[in-house]
């Protein structure tokens, strides 16, 4: 019933020839339950697209559906879904019991139950002690609860998510994502999250929708988007450091960078897919530094991260080209900067990519 | 300042005493004026302190008015001027505040056009447009009514352009979470923006309580007939030209009085007054 199908839709603004098209036909299937995340850089389309399904935004092309039920023309109070803004956007003159009540009260609920909702979410998000209170009296975590609380009473078919941590701070954003998550198990509510953090992203998904541009990069799980990521953009957006991407010309086992008297040559532990132009990536974890390496590596600089370190360095000797990070265990002596390193790579830990338009090459 | 010098603060204690004193100092001579007979008042130089005819000259200026120039009775007149300074307050603040909405929060044909009409109207003040206004309401047969002396200063710019500024200031999630909650826009304006202005309008009541109560070209060019007067009409017809003696005493006294409501008004609402005009919290 809470199932979500995004299909083909498009969002511009303005009309005929000056308007500007922020969305270019995303499609997404979300089946009931489930806790998507659509995670992109700032611009991307993705809070659009998230507004779009929540009825803020007029749809200009495609078909947004909800349990089943076309909902391009209906109302965003009648599409049986609820949402929690950014800035949580509570009603400042209004107690949290009424912030929460107000929704229901206008769907002329019964007072009983009205009561009974409220106090029920109130107990699962711990605000009972708050009920009385107004928003300007609690702080920006329990403000929070209240927004999320809001969502919670109407029962929806599914809750939609507006960056809601970007204003918490960084320990609480932590324990507000768990709980989120543990919110999620126990009502089992399809939820759609927009994010600009992929930490938040990675942590919170059940599969992520990866946006660019107005475009969809990559959909799948954490694990897929990881592991395969299905273009260049996904692979140097998820994770953090960013996958390493190098640029140049494939031919068999052997991968040249740079051009004439820069050109470095990279000897590959298999072959490449194909032979010719081509992005190659590397994530920092899966470079080891080994002596008997055959990648060179001038090291920069060391950050020292506490469990780990990373070794950032560019890759082909002192007039170096490419920038080239490493993660190495903290235990692991550390190289000096300046010094000349060698790296290996397993097989199955290289990625590849067409250099020009950046989607995934080969399994 | 932060500096604590002991002749500093001496100075500005001074500055501000006299400053109280030269705001003060004039309404103490009404006050005592109006306490006084009227050979008290004519005496040079006159008293300064307040005499025994507090309670005679304020009753006979209440009930009976002044026994020269036109002697109509100030009670009335009070209670003119309450409605007509209630009536405008009231009235400038729902046309403009309903008006402010429209243009915000709504998009319709000509909306900049309309916001943009309203906005020039603020360069014309009342005593440009007064002769056409005085034909307007005495073709329309509303000379010596309140309709007369209240409507055609309903109409407000400066209110429109206030609320339309802190309309602007209220975050649209604030507008959307009220639709995701199916409130339609009406029910936002009372549930949500009435109640987030309320400071806004305690602002503009106290500004437009007193604006309306001392309007005095208007009420004094379309009322004719006494029972229609205003008090500051009734303080300006109390004083006689010519040969003949203004009952000085009896002018202070209805002073006095056409004083008090709006000092009143100040006192009982500048918490709130005071919030509406520097509050920033949303």
């Amino acid at each position: 019933m809470g199932a979500i199908a995004i299909n083909n839709v498009v969002k511009r603004y303005g009309r005929g020839a000056k308007a500007n098209q922020v969305i270019h036909g995303v499609s997404a299937d979300i089946t009931d339950g489930e806790f998507i995340v659509i995670v992109g850089p700032s611009g991307c389309g993705k809070s659009t697209l998230l507004r779009m399904v929540a009825g803020l935004e007029e749809i200009s092309e495609g078909q947004i559906s909800i349990g089943g039920r076309v909902v391009n023309d209906v109302e965003p109070a009648d599409r049986d879904i609820a949402m929690v803004f950014q800035n949580y956007a509570l009603y400042p003159h209004m107690s949290v019991y009424d912030n929460m009540a107000y929704g229901l009260k206008i769907a002329r609920v019964p007072k009983a139950e009205i009561e009974a909702r409220v106090q029920k979410a109130a107990a699962i998000l711990e605000i009972g002690p708050f009920l009385q209170r107004t928003p300007r009296q609690l702080s920006g975590g329990q403000r929070q609860r209240v927004a999320m609380g809001r969502a919670i009473v109407r029962q929806p078919a599914a809750f939609l998510f507006d960056e809601p941590l970007s204003n918490l701070d960084a320990k609480l954003r932590a324990q507000t994502r768990l709980e989120i998550q543990k919110l999620h198990r126990e009502l089992g509510v399809t939820s759609l999250f927009v994010t600009h953090d992929q930490v938040e992203a990675m942590t919170l998904a059940q599969r992520m929708i990866v946006m660019n541009a107005g475009r969809v990069e990559q959909i799948g799980t954490p694990e897929q988007v990881y592991g395969k990521p299905a273009s260049s953009f996904v692979a140097s957006f998820i994770g953090s450091p960013p996958m390493n991407l190098l640029p140049g010309i494939a031919d068999g086992s052997r991968f040249t960078i740079g051009t004439g008297a820069q050109a470095v040559v990279l000897p590959l532990p298999g072959a490449a897919p194909r032979p010719g132009a081509l992005m190659l990536g590397l994530r920092p974890e899966h470079a080891e530094i080994q002596p008997e390496g055959r990648w060179p590596l001038m090291v920069e600089t060391v950050e020292m991260l506490g469990a780990e370190r990373l070794v950032h360095g560019r890759i082909g000797g002192a007039s170096g080209l490419e920038l080239f990070t490493v993660r190495i265990d903290a235990t692991l002596p550390p190289p000096r900067v300046g010094q000349a390193v060698h790296m290996t790579a397993a097989p199955d830990h290289l990625h590849w990519f067409d250099a020009t338009t950046g989607l995934r090459v080969g399994a | 300042m932060v500096e604590r010098r002991p002749w500093l603060s001496v100075l500005t204690h001074l500055v501000l005493i006299s400053g109280v004193l030269l705001v003060a100092f004039p309404l103490y001579i009404t006050f005592v004026a109006s306490t006084l007979t009227l050979e008290q008042v004519l005496q040079v130089p006159m008293r300064l302190l307040p005499g025994d005819q507090f309670w005679a000259n304020y009753t006979q200026v209440l009930g009976a008015g002044s026994t020269r120039g036109s002697a109509a009775p100030v009670a009335p007149m009070l209670f003119n001027s309450l409605v007509m300074a209630l009536v405008i307050a009231v009235g400038k603040i729902a046309i403009s505040i309903i008006s402010a909405f429209a243009i915000v929060y709504f998009r319709f044909p000509l909306r900049k056009f309309f916001f943009w009409m309203v906005f020039v109207t603020l360069m014309l003040p009342v005593e440009v447009r007064i002769i056409p206004t005085f034909k307007v309401v005495s073709d329309l047969g509303m000379l010596d009514t309140y309709a007369g002396l209240t409507l055609p200063l309903i109409a407000s710019a400066t209110a429109t352009f206030l609320f339309r500024q802190f309309f602007l200031t209220v975050p649209d999630e604030l507008l959307e979470a009220a639709r995701m909650d199916g409130a339609g826009p009406m029910r936002f304006f009372f549930d949500v923006l009435l109640p987030l202005s309320a400071t806004s309008i305690a602002a503009l009541f106290v500004i437009q309580f007193i604006y309306g109560w001392n309007q005095y070209l208007w009420p004094l060019l379309i009322t004719s007939d006494e029972s229609m007067y205003t008090a500051v009409i009734g303080i300006k017809r109390m004083i006689v030209g010519g040969d003949a003696l203004t009952e000085w005493n009896l002018v202070m006294a209805t002073a006095m009085l056409a004083l008090l409501p709006p000092a009143l008004v100040v006192l009982l609402m500048q918490r709130w007054f005071v919030k509406g005009l520097v509050d920033t919290e949303k």
